[in-house]
């Protein structure tokens, strides 16, 4: 199964990801390059087997509600590339 | 002790001179710092030295050894992945969108082995985000094998690995999501554990993929492994992954006593693909086992090959979300004067993250996307499962199962890079231990035209005691550990 | 052409947790921004989500009080996009199996009826943060204290064919919350948001048309008027052969129309999977049933025994159910001994208007539930003539004391001595013959109207302390003994 830049556009927009014009074709040569080998599990029947998503058969663990963190906005604003007032800054995003 | 006995001693043998105050902690990190400081403009295996935080702690741990007070740890140093947050220091994962991310807290890892008296030398480099097998994709540069400082020293635990065998510390910490502690300690001829998955707290370690991710420790015996993994186990309120287990010692339980056990050989790994070399190393390796005491049993592992199709759509998928996070607005790298917020979002994600994690951010996304889930997310989440039955099936006639940690020697820099899956390829024999969630360790086979090569070791879901034992039999009836690469001032 | 709406609802409900759903951080509302939110909020490198019990509790709670299907295996998953209150870059949400499955909602209906709802499902989801567009001139900042908070998004099958009833249920849901504890469902506040699926379709089809979802409609008031102005739109549209594009809009309550929201994503493709960095819930019958011990009266039982153990009607029923403080002020009233008809009138009549005018909740009512019984119970026994109870009511609410304080500081007590009230009557007679001639004269339903002028002097004579029904049997008595 082969994969077309367009189709490696529309995934990179989905990844907010810029492939420059020149880097599109290389790109979508290595792309295919592994999808080719993840195309393997097309081979293999799985009928009836359920999915796995953590290796161990766990079950979520609940935690009291409780608070427990106080304000730590100045130690975590610290790594903002743009903040003012508290808040943080992106450009203006209109609705 | 001189400097050069120093730099080669193991945990074991440093933490008891510490305890009897024939070696202080702070002698101890000097001379680990000026080891660091001459070996690493030409290895490029260390990001961040961290000198004064490093004597400070050093200076505190021999004040509690003065009082007989010690831990697991206390006054032995430590490098960390640059994977582990750290905090107030520098945490970078190998990458530009985080390379001046200064935590404000520590992962549980580091600070549990603070708790037990380590004292953390600075910040291994790596492949950026864990993705690679040669420690190449890292922003700072590639890190040189000290073997050969032509050839890489695996990935993405490869800054971890050369540190270790260039004698930068004793014990180093990594992490592994296919293979990225066991394959570069293979390549440099260490020894090195990735636990149970749900072992050791993810807490703080920078994510890659969820369920495959796992910590562990890399030093030169396994006995140093099994201090440091006592050290860094158990659950933690603040992963929900950790397992609900008590931690045994495995250091305390250690023993050579491998009597009976029964040592399964998968014929899938051991079939025309392993290359001669390798092959006789790894059954030279397993004889030693035998004589000692050990079976060796002829078993099938059937849907091995398809561990590297389940585990290049898993991984990468869960990567595609962990990383949807570095968008330039809380933290990380941010493009400069952003036109739009598309445009901050694309420019700083597209400048921000290497070749490599682009890739695999698409591959993954593409995987998840409407009309593929089910073909092919969907569909690797449950040949995983298929995979991981095949490790408990062969389980019930086997203690452990052995096999190459990596298909060959260090290679030389660029000669997987044409082709992305021939990078992927190193992980063939360590990438379904991750899926199965299950232990897995690397420990010297001896070496190949003067190159190491590991063999590994896979064990029942939290059964690290058991192939530590295997591997610590292994170092005392062998010194393939000891043998350490000829680096010049090093070996004098 | 007759045109059907045909809609469903999806509600998010912020559940009233004190911490977050999957971190540690306080929940309350209106706080400096982004001093509630902690590490795990900003998704910052390394950290992972542990789940508040609380968060699970209460959408259990909810499910048993709609009746739903508990799901005894329920899993967390990731719904990806990118959005800057988006920290993580997705939301963790329930996708393929959420904790509460199907169940069936009756709405009471201001006419009396029960109107059935199919409740699809109920799953819980993290809140993401806000955005400020106006703080900052060429900027949007983003706080993300609300970032983490838990919602419970309740979504219906498309079974409304009425703004009516889509409030009906929006109120019912309200009531239900409340009274179940946990969330105080206020549209205002954000802590109940509705957004509005609605296509049209012929009177009669079976099939479903294009549906466009209207947004954030943030009161009961603007729910039926998004309908009305997005029927009203789309029938235009249908009636001139146009097609229905499908899309979001948001309601401008100024304007009262819907707008296409402008930069609505594309398309987007959210790549649910499931959250590894967290586990299933797993659920058993024990679990179940220990919460179900806990739940209170629902209001639909509690209407049903308000009709039968105190014998009001539907209507009054109806309207006092609702609040669960209304509810139980009522009931505290009925136990000090006051009766049940009378204690509904006073409440829903000059209590509400009291409490609405002074902006009061029931639960800080200056008058409390015994001193409303007091005072029904001195009108019931005569004490109180009904005409001056408006009078000591007003003297309640502003704090003179118990009724009997009150009667007797004014000296208020009726006078029902009919010795007494027969002078009164003679007296008037006597005094006014003029009127008392044009009584005589006049034929019975004039008689009726005149007999007024005669109470009312006599009211005013004794300041309104006669007893209205003794004076009236006297005075026609009186009258008629004249002629």
């Amino acid at each position: 199964m082969s994969v077309t830049p367009q189709d490696v556009e529309k995934v990179a927009l989905l990844a907010r990801l810029a492939i420059s014009e020149s880097d599109l074709p290389e790109v979508t040569d290595r792309f295919g390059r592994v999808l080719d080998l993840v195309n393997e599990l097309n081979t293999i029947e799985t009928e009836s087997v359920v999915p796995m998503s953590n290796p161990h058969d766990m079950q979520q663990r609940l935690r009291p509600d409780a608070v427990t963190r106080d304000n730590e906005r100045e130690a975590l604003m610290a790594s903002a590339p743009s903040s003012d007032q508290g808040y943080y800054l992106v450009p203006k995003v209109i609705d | 002790m001189t400097d050069t006995a120093l730099l080669n001693a193991s945990v074991c043998e440093l933490r008891q001179q510490l305890r009897d105050r024939t070696v202080s902690s702070e002698e101890l990190t000097r001379a680990y710092l000026n080891n660091i400081e001459r070996h690493n403009p030409a290895l490029n295996a260390v990001i961040t030295v961290c000198s004064e935080h490093a004597l400070e702690s050093a200076r505190r741990a021999d004040t509690a050894l003065a009082k007989g007070e010690h831990g697991l740890l206390t006054g032995v140093p430590l490098l960390h992945k640059d994977i582990f947050c750290t905090r107030d220091i520098r945490t970078t994962c190998g990458s530009r969108m985080l390379s001046e991310f200064v935590p404000a807290y520590d992962a549980t890892v580091v600070s549990r082995m603070k708790a037990e008296g380590a004292v953390m030398l600075g910040k291994c480099n790596m492949d950026e985000f864990a993705m690679g097998s040669s420690n190449e994709t890292s922003f700072f540069g590639a890190v040189k094998n000290p073997w050969a400082t032509d050839c890489v020293p695996g990935g993405s635990s490869g800054g971890s690995a050369a540190a270790l065998a260039a004698g930068m510390a004793p014990l180093v910490t990594g992490t592994d999501t296919g293979g990225s502690i066991r394959q570069p300690a293979s390549l440099c001829g260490v020894t090195g554990l990735k636990p149970t998955y749900g072992r050791v707290s993810r807490l703080g370690i920078i994510a890659f993929a969820s369920s495959l991710d796992q910590a562990g420790p890399l030093a030169h015996t396994a006995e140093d492994c099994a201090i440091a993994l006592t050290a860094m186990s158990g659950i933690d309120a603040g992963d929900s992954t950790s397992a609900d287990l008590p931690v045994p010692d495995f250091h305390d339980a250690l023993t050579p006593d491998i009597q009976g056990l029964r040592i399964g050989l998968p014929r899938e790994y051991f079939n025309d693909d392993l290359s001669g070399d390798v092959r006789e190393r790894v059954m030279t390796a397993l004889s030693v086992l035998e004589k000692a005491g050990a079976t060796l049993v002829d078993i099938e592992l059937p849907h091995s090959h398809y561990a590297i199709a389940t585990y290049y759509v898993i991984a990468p998928a869960e990567a595609s979300a962990n990383l949807a996070r570095y968008d330039g607005v809380r933290f990380g790298y941010r493009c400069d004067d952003p036109a739009d917020l598309e445009d901050l979002y694309l420019r700083s994600r597209s400048e921000g993250f290497g070749e490599e994690v682009q890739r695999r951010i698409l591959v993954g996304t593409y995987a998840l996307s409407a009309g593929f889930y089910d073909a092919y997310f969907n569909k690797a989440q449950q040949v995983r499962r298929v995979i991981a039955e095949d490790f408990q099936r062969a389980f019930e006639q086997v203690d452990m199962i052995a096999g190459p940690s990596a298909p060959g020697i260090a290679f030389p820099f660029g000669v997987k890079q044409q082709d992305p899956v021939s990078m992927y390829m190193e992980d063939i024999y360590t990438l379904a231990v991750n899926l199965a969630g299950l232990p897995g360790l690397s420990t010297p086979a001896g070496l190949i035209d003067g190159m190491p090569v590991g063999l590994q070791l896979i064990g029942k879901a939290f059964d690290e005691q058991s192939i530590l034992n295997a591997a610590h039999r292994l170092q005392a009836d062998t010194d393939w550990h000891t043998a350490r690469p000829n680096l010049g001032a090093m070996t004098q | 052409m007759s045109w059907e709406m045909v809609m469903g609802l999806e509600v998010h409900l912020q559940l009233a947790t004190q911490s977050k759903i999957f971190s540690g951080s306080a929940t309350t509302f209106g706080a400096e921004p982004n001093v509630q939110a902690d590490a795990v909020d900003l998704g910052m490198p390394g950290m992972l989500p542990v789940l508040n019990e609380q968060a699970v509790r209460f959408a259990v709670k909810f499910g048993l009080g709609i009746g739903a299907r508990i799901g005894e295996r329920s899993v967390f998953d990731r719904k990806n996009y990118f959005y800057p209150d988006l920290p993580k870059g997705y939301q963790v949400s329930q996708f393929f199996s959420p904790i509460v499955c199907e169940g069936v909602f009756d709405v009471p209906m201001e006419d009396g009826t029960l109107c059935p709802i199919r409740i699809t499902r109920a799953h819980l989801e993290e809140d993401a943060g806000k955005s400020v567009h106006d703080a900052f001139s060429r900027e949007t900042g983003i706080d993300l204290n609300r970032a983490g908070t838990p919602l419970l998004e309740i979504v219906t099958e498309p079974d409304f064919r009425s703004a009516e009833q889509a409030v009906a249920y929006l109120k019912a849901l309200h009531s239900l919350v409340t009274y179940l504890g946990i969330s105080d469902g206020n549209m205002a506040e954000g802590s109940m948001r509705c957004d509005i699926n609605i296509s049209l379709r012929e009177k009669g089809s079976d099939a479903l048309g294009t549906r466009t979802e209207i947004k954030n409609v943030n009161s009961f008031r603007f729910v039926e008027r998004a309908i009305h102005s997005e029927y009203e739109r789309q029938a235009d549209i249908l009636e001139s052969g146009g097609t229905i594009t499908q899309e979001t809009r948001l309601y401008d309550a100024e304007q009262n129309v819907t707008r296409s929201m402008r930069s609505k994503e594309v398309a987007n493709d959210y790549r649910y999977f499931p959250e590894p960095d967290l586990l299933p819930i797993v659920i058993d019958e024990d679990y179940i049933e220990g919460i179900r011990a806990t739940l209170p009266e629902l209001p639909a039982t509690k209407r049903e025994r308000f009709i039968s153990q105190y014998g009001l009607t539907g209507y009054d029923a109806t309207l006092l159910v609702p609040n669960h403080s209304v509810a139980d002020y009522f009931e505290s009233v009925v136990k000090a001994g006051g009766a049940a008809k009378p204690a509904a009138n006073w409440i829903l009549g000059d209590l509400s208007g009291a409490l609405n005018r002074a902006e009061v909740d029931i639960t800080a009512c200056p008058i409390s539930a015994e001193q409303v019984a007091g005072l029904i119970v001195r009108i019931e026994d005569g004490t109180l003539s009904s005409k001056l109870a408006k009078q000591v009511f007003d003297a309640l609410w502003a704090g003179e004391g118990d009724t009997d304080d009150i009667i007797a500081a004014r000296g208020l007590k009726q006078v029902s001595d009919s010795g007494a009230l027969e002078a009164m009557v003679d007296e008037v007679i006597a005094q006014n013959p003029d009127q008392v001639a044009q009584y005589l004269a006049a034929d019975e339903t004039k008689q009726k109207k005149l007999s007024g002028f005669f109470v009312g002097q006599i009211m005013k004579a004794s300041k309104g302390q006669a007893n209205p029904q003794m004076v009236n049997e006297l005075l026609l008595m009186k009258l008629s003994d004249q002629s």
